[in-house]
């Protein structure tokens, strides 16, 4: 059974978008895609500062099986990326919401936060794709 | 609809993540094909490889046929033997790869891809002609690949009696047949183990007692790495229709003595050897972090090259590949990966040996 929190919005290639208290949003792979990319053994994370575009892609991660694009689900200027990956790509499956995180952007238009999916309507897609 | 092996329900209850593979509902993993990968290195592990096309070659015409249809010579091995060799088209290019075990003098049996069984048994029979030979595909048999370092033991408790001291009698590519079972000291993971081949109906009853002897089941995914990490080319992408086995770094399977067996191919691997240089088939170390694929260009001192197989060595925790560069000495080279030119090392496979890596 997939695990989609309820606090988190979703795009519908996967990704996971986390507000923050300060403004800034926390993305990461949800546990659906990690469980479809299975193993994961390397991770590419955006440069702190990069200014990221709205669904173009800006990471990769990389399982045994294959290399998967990780599109931005926000525009804005990368904050941090999530360093322990660097030698612990696994993190991304043991704990995709937490410390499998990738990086953090402060979005250039907060608004286009309210175009990503809730829960609810991720959790359908998920269902669906699983048919 | 997809093709379902005897061990389909044992999957499924084990929790596999089943994907299709040449038409097969085949088990990938389990949970973790890093895992199983280790299981398989450090202690042992199972595969269903059911779906692989088991071909019985019998007739008083078997030996010459074969000697014929296959790049190497099965009348160097004797009953109770088992060869792998590559089955050439005219020009020279791979049909496919296989093993070939010699039961009698004119007996023997032949594990072919999954992939590749219909086009394989098309070719067979129309090479056979109307020579005294029977080709037939064994539909009702099972095959379990049993690989690690206590992979044999495990087995033999499993078997037990006088079948489980046979088998702990068995060299290297020998193989002994019982009551329906076959059992070969073979494998593709470079481990030691056994493949067993057995009465569909009888595979699910050796599957469980194989888990509960503690030998892990393992899927396609960790099969692959396993592979490549041993260095063992896979058909269809080290070498195909196009690419002879010179040129796939399987020059060692292809017997030219005694000049006069006139095996389908030959004169074109006669040919290609007088034409010069052969290119050079390779394992590559990527030197920084990342995963190689298969078709990434790669660049030498010597021109373009490219990777036929690719990916994470669990066991190195390096990415490594297998490629095809032009001949030459150097000993580094550079891949393309995502449009940046990576370092790699050249080395020669196989990468891990004994369940230890050879290069760091």
């Amino acid at each position: 059974m997939s695990n989609v929190p309820e606090q988190l919005k979703y795009t519908k290639t996967h990704e996971w978008v986390r507000e923050e208290a300060d403004g800034s949003v926390t993305i990461g792979i949800t546990h659906h895609a990690q469980d479809l990319l299975g193993d994961m053994v390397f991770v590419e994370l955006p440069e702190v500062g990069r200014d990221l575009q709205i669904d173009v892609e800006c990471a990769v991660v990389e399982s045994v099986k294959a290399a998967s694009d990780v599109y931005a689900p926000i525009g804005g200027e990368v904050i941090a990326s999530n360093e322990a990956l660097a030698d612990s790509p696994e993190l991304v499956n043991k704990d995709p919401y937490g410390e499998g995180w990738l990086f953090q952007v402060r979005p250039s238009n907060p608004d286009d936060l309210k175009q990503l999916m809730d829960a609810t309507t991720y959790g359908e897609l998920v269902a669906a794709e699983s048919h | 609809m997809a093709k379902r092996t005897p061990l389909y329900e044992n999957h499924r209850a084990a929790g596999a993540k089943l994907v299709d593979f040449a038409g097969w509902e085949m088990p990938l993993h389990y949970g973790s094909q890093l895992e199983e990968h280790r299981a398989v290195r450090t202690a042992a592990g199972q595969f269903d490889v059911s779906h692989m096309v088991v071909v019985d070659i019998d007739g008083c015409e078997a030996e010459p046929f074969l000697r014929r249809l296959l790049a190497n010579d099965v009348a160097r091995i004797p009953a109770g033997k088992a060869i792998y060799s590559c089955m050439l088209n005219p020009e020279g290019g791979v049909i496919d790869d296989l093993i070939v075990y010699r039961r009698a003098a004119t007996h023997f049996r032949v594990v072919v891809n999954a992939a590749t069984g219909t086009k394989d048994l098309a070719w067979m029979r129309r090479q056979a002609g109307d020579a005294a030979v029977a080709i037939s595909q064994r539909d009702d048999l099972a095959m379990i690949a049993v690989q690690g370092p206590t992979a044999r033991e495990r087995a033999q408790a499993v078997l037990g009696g006088e079948l489980a001291a046979a088998a702990a009698a068995l060299g290297r590519f020998q193989w002994l047949e019982q009551d329906g079972w076959f059992i070969a000291r073979t494998g593709y993971t470079g481990e030691e183990g056994y493949e067993l081949i057995l009465p569909a109906a009888e595979a699910p009853t050796l599957w469980e007692a194989l888990r509960a002897a503690g030998v892990l089941p393992c899927g396609l995914g960790a099969r692959d790495t396993l592979r490549l990490e041993a260095g063992m080319a896979l058909y269809g992408q080290e070498m195909d229709e196009e690419t002879s086995p010179l040129a796939a770094g399987l020059a060692w399977t292809v017997a030219f003595d005694p000049p006069e067996r006139d095996f389908i191919g030959r004169a074109a691997l006669e040919a290609a050897q007088a034409g010069g240089q052969l290119p050079r088939s390779v394992g590559l170390i990527l030197e920084e972090k990342g995963v190689l694929r298969s078709h990434l260009p790669v660049r030498t001192a010597e021109g373009e090259g490219i990777t036929t197989s690719g990916s994470f060595s669990p066991t190195l925790n390096r990415a490594i590949a297998l490629a095809r560069l032009p001949a030459g000495e150097g000993d580094h080279c550079e891949v393309e990966i995502r449009g940046r030119w990576l370092p790699a090392r050249i080395v020669t496979p196989p990468f891990v040996r004994n369940g230890q890596p050879r290069y760091t």
